[in-house]
């Protein structure tokens, strides 16, 4: 069993760590927490990239990848995360766990320090950021915000969010916009970086065999020269109720062979005062398991889709259903998705279907816990949601949800925006 | 039941096999949540023609992917749901060469077993339920038809071979799977999972005499037969084309390089060919070759572009690939530094680092219950030890990598697919 702890290492700057032997490799990962910007976005994206070229003692990629290979293979990868309208930017490396070595190896101090460096001592020319290395990895990420359309099941929830939520932060990608990352330059990214490193807040977060203490020393060794924060304040702005004229639909045309379906809901009432394990059991039981209302009506009894599913925002209060369908047939599969809605809004939910959802989220929580990169993201999503209760006590408490709980919850989810990707000879 | 120790990497795995000719493993996992269960059949999508009881027979393409699909159907409902609701996490795939079924689950694993073995070994189809399943599969295919990494994997592999089967599609084609009937269905089933051709893996903190009390208690007693297969005339190795090339709606070309490899295709033979292709393809063009520096430097490539090497099915071949501005330029500095590390070797600090870093990326791999279940049963139906991989790779050396370069990458031997924006293609 993982034995978790929480300490502030330094102000604004908070370690978790989760100590468990059963896996073979540890992992680590250091985010830098602002509040998405669409002004920003793009320039924090490619922050960790640009950083991921080299530092003052490994100066290129050569020298990190060398590094690397010596260390067993560790990985050192930048991470780019958006929860809510939190914007999560850092590095995630994981790496053999030393008792798997010769001894002496050391690879967990090896690798924090290596990730400290990348981190706060970057390859600079008069102050700035390295013209070149900067430039590459604008294109790069220019050519990844494009490159969003190459999996169109993504594309068009993207699509969906950015028209749905676009006077709101949530409407930013991830990434960025495109026009925002062609503006970078050095010296924009260089103040940036010095802003984010000294303002925002910073979540650590370690798993695997190495006691607390040893993992303290190591990461407060490799980030000693990290400046003093206040840790200032984010969270998302929840926007309860859609449009009241009813839900605004997007169509776009593209050369594909299968329609895309997506639908973007408001949660609304149920995020005045959130109940976690009751909204993950909702979604479990409208589109997000194999026994949901969806999965069974739209895929297996109308054969409309080989797809459709719910996912739950829980930090920003949104829900998105997607679907790959014939172009034919959006409104048939939109009609069955909008009346599984109604009937789980209704307290239409069998025993049968509420206890499959039950167990569905269980075991999701319980098996996150037995991968490291699972028990990094579970933990990170209750830091920046702060959500007090463990794995184990989310899985009780998910257990305990009632039917009237869930129509509840469903009875105020809203439909906001569709979006439809069509053929273009359709 | 057989135990078998392996020090370096600290694993175990018991194993056993049933009357029935069914080969059983446990790999002992303490101190976790989950526990998992893998029930396999060596039956791929390229297994359209088989000999069986002396005959030879010929299915359409996407027989293997669509029996996998139905058979969750039981008499008294659908098994994915049955396990779903009992606490497991159930799925299945088809690959060109297996198609497993498995579930984790962190309760009730020995009931959820029973499930398992119960609804894959006794099939249960109807016209009705054929029909449905022919909507969603062509819903599925036509998916796969707007994804890039499938197309342009595609006409690398009908690039690279001019007969094998791997150059159809896994689910075969909204056409082909209109000849499936209820009938295609059950022969296939007959053939393929009798447990003769099978394997079952279970890793997890489980009791591993109790998983082959259940298997011998639920499976069929009787053994069958292995069929034969055809995958057509022997391959040349030059490749069938040199060139294929498509146009999608996608951001920028994305392109794979590939070449035929000779060599063992059973035993531990193939397991060393695959672990000397590995290890070749990561000297040559992984994040720490000067390849990918030079191309990364250039902007010829990005952080997406991997080297891999994989067999299937009677083949092998090296892949690299990414996306590129100029695929033929990554193409032409791809060639010269293959030839390159056939002609002098890899500098030998290189390899022993990217060795280094192959044995952690083998060892990583083994927290990953999927992963193991899945080397243990292909590992079995090939004729290897899976769990000996990092002992091989130890005993490969610099040599063997370039004898590797001068047998399968020569640059005559290779052909690259692109995929190419349709706004590019107009212009």
């Amino acid at each position: 069993m993982s034995d978790v702890t929480r300490q502030i290492v330094a102000p604004g700057v908070t370690l978790t760590c989760a100590n468990t032997d059963k896996f073979k490799t540890g992992c680590m990962s250091v985010n830098l927490i602002t509040g998405l910007d669409r002004k920003t976005a793009a320039m924090s994206a490619l922050l960790p990239r640009a950083l991921r070229r080299g530092g003052a003692r490994h100066p290129d990629m050569r020298a990190v990848a060398d590094a690397l290979d010596e260390l067993y293979g560790a990985r050192i990868e930048p991470i780019v995360r958006k929860k809510g309208e939190m914007h999560c930017v850092g590095f995630f490396a994981d790496f053999i766990d030393d008792d798997f070595l010769p001894r002496g190896e050391n690879v967990l101090e090896k690798t924090a320090s290596l990730l400290g460096e990348l981190l706060l001592m970057p390859c600079t020319r008069g102050g700035l950021l390295l013209h070149d290395y900067v430039e590459g990895e604008r294109v790069n990420l220019i050519n990844d915000i494009r490159a969003g359309i190459n999996d169109k099941r993504v594309y068009a929830l993207d699509r969906l969010l950015e028209n749905m939520c676009s006077d709101e932060a949530f409407g930013t990608n991830r990434l960025g916009g495109e026009a925002a990352a062609r503006a970078v330059t050095a010296k924009a990214l260089t103040r940036h970086y010095q802003r984010l490193i000294s303002e925002s807040r910073i979540e650590i977060f370690y798993c695997g065999a190495a006691e607390q203490e040893r993992v303290a020393s190591a990461l407060t060794d490799a980030l000693s020269s990290l400046p003093g924060r206040g840790g200032g304040e984010t969270g998302s702005d929840v926007k309860l109720s859609p449009p009241s004229s009813g839900p605004r639909r997007f169509t776009e045309a593209l050369d594909v062979q299968q329609g895309k379906l997506a639908v973007g809901f408001r949660l609304g009432e149920c995020m005045k005062a959130p109940n976690y394990p009751a909204l993950m059991v909702f979604n479990a039981v409208f589109g997000g398991s194999v026994t949901s209302k969806l999965f069974l009506n739209v895929r297996e009894r109308l054969s409309l889709c080989y797809y459709a599913a719910s996912s739950v925002e829980k930090h920003k209060g949104i829900m998105t259903v997607s679907s790959g369908v014939d172009f034919s047939k959006f409104d048939d599969a939109l009609g069955e998705i909008y009346a599984q809605l109604d009937a789980v809004a209704a307290g239409d939910i069998s025993d049968w279907e509420l206890i499959s959802a039950k167990r569905a989220v269980i075991t999701s929580v319980k098996s996150a816990m037995d991968r490291p990169a699972g028990l990094e993201d579970l933990y990170f999503d209750h830091a920046v949601a702060s959500i007090k209760f463990a794995p184990d006590e989310l899985a009780a408490l998910a257990d305990s949800v009632t039917r009237e709980e869930v129509a509840s919850i469903a009875s105020g989810v809203r439909a906001d925006t569709e979006y439809f990707l069509t053929g273009e000879s359709a | 039941m057989k135990l078998k120790s392996y020090e370096t990497i600290r694993e175990q795995a018991y194993s056993d096999r049933l009357p029935n000719g069914l080969p059983v493993f446990v790999v002992p996992k303490r101190g976790y949540n989950k526990s998992y269960a893998f029930f396999a059949t060596d039956y791929g999508s390229v297994d359209r023609r088989f000999k069986y009881g002396g005959k030879w027979l010929d299915t359409p393409e996407g027989v293997a992917h669509f029996l996998e699909h139905k058979m969750f159907d039981t008499k008294d409902g659908n098994a994915l749901t049955s396990l779903s609701a009992n606490g497991a996490s159930p799925n299945a795939f088809t690959s060109s060469d297996i198609t497993a079924y498995h579930f984790e689950s962190t309760e009730k694993f020995e009931e959820n077993l029973e499930i398992l073995l119960g609804f894959v070994s006794v099939p249960w189809f109807t016209p009705e339920s054929v029909r449905k399943e022919q909507g969603i599969i062509a819903q599925e295919i036509r998916m796969t038809e707007d994804s890039p990494d499938h197309a342009v994997y595609y006409g690398l592999m009908r690039a690279l071979f001019r007969h094998n089967p791997i150059r159809d599609s896994i689910a075969g084609t909204v056409e082909s799977i209109a000849e499936i009937t209820a009938d295609t269905l059950y022969s296939c089933h007959k053939v393929f999972y009798n447990p003769s051709n099978m394997a079952l893996c279970v890793a997890g903190d489980v009791d591993p005499e109790r998983i082959v009390a259940i298997a011998a208690g639920v499976l069929p007693g009787e053994p069958g037969e292995r069929p034969g297969r055809d995958y057509g005339p022997d391959e040349t190795k030059a490749p069938a084309s040199r060139e294929t090339a498509a146009v999608m709606e996608v951001s920028q070309p994305i392109f794979l390089i590939g070449a035929q490899a000779d060599g063992d295709r059973s035993g531990r033979g193939l397991l060393r060919l695959e672990l000397t292709g590995s290890l070749a393809l990561a000297l040559l063009a992984g994040r720490s070759s000067p390849l990918y520096m030079r191309l990364y430097e250039a902007g010829l490539i990005d952080s997406d572009f991997s080297a891999a090497f994989e067999s299937s099915s009677g083949v092998a071949y090296s892949v690299a690939g990414g996306s590129s501005r100029d695929p033929s330029a990554v193409l032409e500095e791809f060639k010269k530094a293959a030839a390159e590390l056939g002609a002098s070797g890899p500098d030998p600090e290189l390899f022993a680092r990217v060795k280094k870093a192959l044995t952690g990326s083998l060892l990583r791999a083994l927290n990953s219950f999927d992963r193991i279940c899945y080397n243990c049963a292909r590992g079995y139906f090939r004729g290897f030890d899976a769990f000996e991989s990092s002992d091989i790779l130890e005993s490969i050396t610099a040599d063997d990598v370039s004898g590797f370069a001068r047998a399968n990458l020569s640059p005559d031997d290779m052909a690259i697919s692109t995929i190419t924006p349709k706004k590019e293609a107009a212009n």
